[in-house]
């Protein structure tokens, strides 16, 4: 260990429960920062669906530890996306035609494959800022903002949070709220919820009216109001725990306008596509079960999230780490940190794969799978070694596999011959250097 | 099953709450827990990186940190 850690050490084992104050990301990290310095992360991450959405993303984190102890964090994201991703419609045994979002151009589907938009590209700019500071004994307090643009999408948000100490800092308790303001304005404009996707001749010299007749407005708003209570507890030498309840009310846009919905005929074949119809609210609450434990090498990080939500959504994740020093035969300073995450979400109650015709449109529709019935696995490991006095870099590798299920629907005619449920592979590869 | 699973996450948070007096370390024993790979957010940037993909591509977000807006993810 470096003369640096050491130093870090002491610093951090005066004030390692207040490192529980919540949603702050940087906060545990620079507790354990040397006063008046400035600490520095960046990373690159790539990110690629097998056959759909590729995407780069690249932060920097810069953290200032100023001599009384108040800390301030500011992070830049930036991420470029190109790629496919699924509209909705079920596959078909036959090529499929659809409208681009825009209304500018469509877009065949060859037979049996499940209907792709290949036309997202986007690029998106973020800067977080986090001040910390203690404002009595035992009481810190943290606030946060955060600002970030896409071409279509602006998303403005306010963050506060309060930790109180006692029992020698063994136990915090904290609250915090985040507030966040986004718009949307997707090209060609927000689709009004189930109407039929237009088709035909976009040269058309009626084309222009009769795709405006499909839509509501150019853009629309959504705010996001979460609030975070987390405890957490000191347990021996060589364990602590968190355990946190969140409650997060969004209201405003939660359809998702490039998403349609098939109506099929009695033989399952599409007759037509509409757009998707969701709620204009939803509240979501989880626990969150974490706990540190160090044996005499290794540290295994653990945490179990419960989620439910007013769409009758329910989902089940437990995430684990071990981090493994390596010793320095492998490297200065090295470790490995194996990692395995499973996800299982229900199907929100108005998801649907497919609408059949001459039967009542109900209110709400959305053949969206990521609020259907899924599980994902992701396995990954991450490797660390110190360079330059201390500086770490760590290469990360993950494999994310997501298998959306059948939550009971019955398939007729000949969509019992395509995949209404594909599985998706990703790969994500991240390069992390902290100086 | 969900009061189940909920009772099942708040009885080990009110027995801490309501206090085990053994438990908790003196400040000379945080060797272990003051190591950076002990924190609770040991990799801010990982979190940060991985809450914006699975954000992206599942229905359950925060828990952890604030879920949260962000972006037009699709």
């Amino acid at each position: 260990m470096t003369d640096k850690n050491e130093k870090n050490n002491i610093k951090a084992a005066l004030t390692l429960a207040t490192t529980a104050l919540l949603g702050c990301n940087n906060l545990a990290q620079a507790e354990t920062a040397q006063k008046d310095t400035w600490e520095f992360d960046a990373a690159v991450l790539f990110y690629s669906e097998e056959d759909r959405v590729s995407a780069g993303e690249a932060i920097f984190s810069a953290t200032k530890t100023f001599e009384n102890d108040e800390i301030f964090n500011l992070k830049v994201t930036v991420d470029v996306l190109t790629g496919a991703s699924a509209n909705g419609a079920v596959a078909q045994p036959s090529v499929q035609t659809f409208t681009r979002p825009s209304g500018e151009g469509q877009y065949d589907i060859k037979a049996a494959d499940t209907p792709l938009d290949d036309t997202f590209r986007d690029t998106r700019l973020q800067f977080n800022g986090q001040w910390t500071q203690l404002v009595a004994d035992n009481l810190t307090a943290s606030g946060g903002v955060h600002v970030s643009k896409e071409y279509d999408y602006l998303s403005l948000g306010l963050n506060g949070n309060l930790a109180v100490d006692f029992d020698r800092k063994n136990s915090t308790f904290s609250a915090g709220f985040s507030y966040f303001q986004d718009t949307f304005s997707p090209e060609g404009g927000i689709p009004k919820p189930l109407t039929s996707m237009l088709i035909g001749d976009n040269d058309a010299a009626t084309w222009d009216d009769d795709f405006a007749q499909t839509r509501l407005g150019s853009e629309d708003d959504k705010t996001t109001a979460d609030i975070l209570l987390g405890f957490t507890q000191v347990i021996n030498r060589r364990m602590l725990m968190q355990f946190n309840y969140s409650h997060s009310t969004v209201d405003g846009l939660l359809t998702d306008p490039f998403k349609v919905v098939s109506i099929v005929n009695s033989n399952g074949v599409s007759q037509n596509n509409i757009y998707e119809s969701r709620p204009d609210s939803r509240v979501q609450q989880s626990l969150y079960l974490q706990s540190m434990y160090h044996f005499d090498r290794i540290v295994l990080d653990v945490s179990y999230r419960y989620m439910w939500d007013d769409w009758e959504l329910d989902s089940h994740t437990i995430d684990t780490r071990f981090r493994i020093p390596m010793g320095d035969s492998f490297g200065k300073g090295s470790y490995l940190q194996p990692h395995i995450r499973f996800y299982q979400q229900s199907a929100a109650k108005f998801y649907r794969p497919f609408l059949v015709e001459d039967k009542a449109l109900p209110a709400f529709a959305s053949a969206d799978y990521r609020i259907g019935e899924m599980t994902a696995l992701t396995v990954g490991l991450k490797y660390g070694i110190l360079i330059n006095d201390g500086n770490e870099l760590a290469f990360r590798l993950e494999y994310y596999h997501q298998t959306p299920t059948d939550a009971g629907f019955e398939d007729i005619g000949v969509l019992n011959d395509v995949d209404l449920y594909p599985s998706i592979d990703v790969t994500i590869a991240q390069v992390t250097y902290s100086f | 099953m969900k009061t189940k699973l909920k009772l099942v996450l708040l009885v080990p948070l009110i027995a801490f709450v309501t206090g085990c007096a053994s438990l908790g370390v003196e400040p000379w024993e945080r060797d272990l827990l003051a190591k950076d790979e002990m924190s609770l957010n040991a990799s801010p940037v990982d979190s940060a990186l991985d809450d914006h993909i699975y954000f992206s591509k599942e229905a359950s977000s925060g828990g952890k940190s604030f879920g949260g807006g962000g972006c037009g993810c699709n």
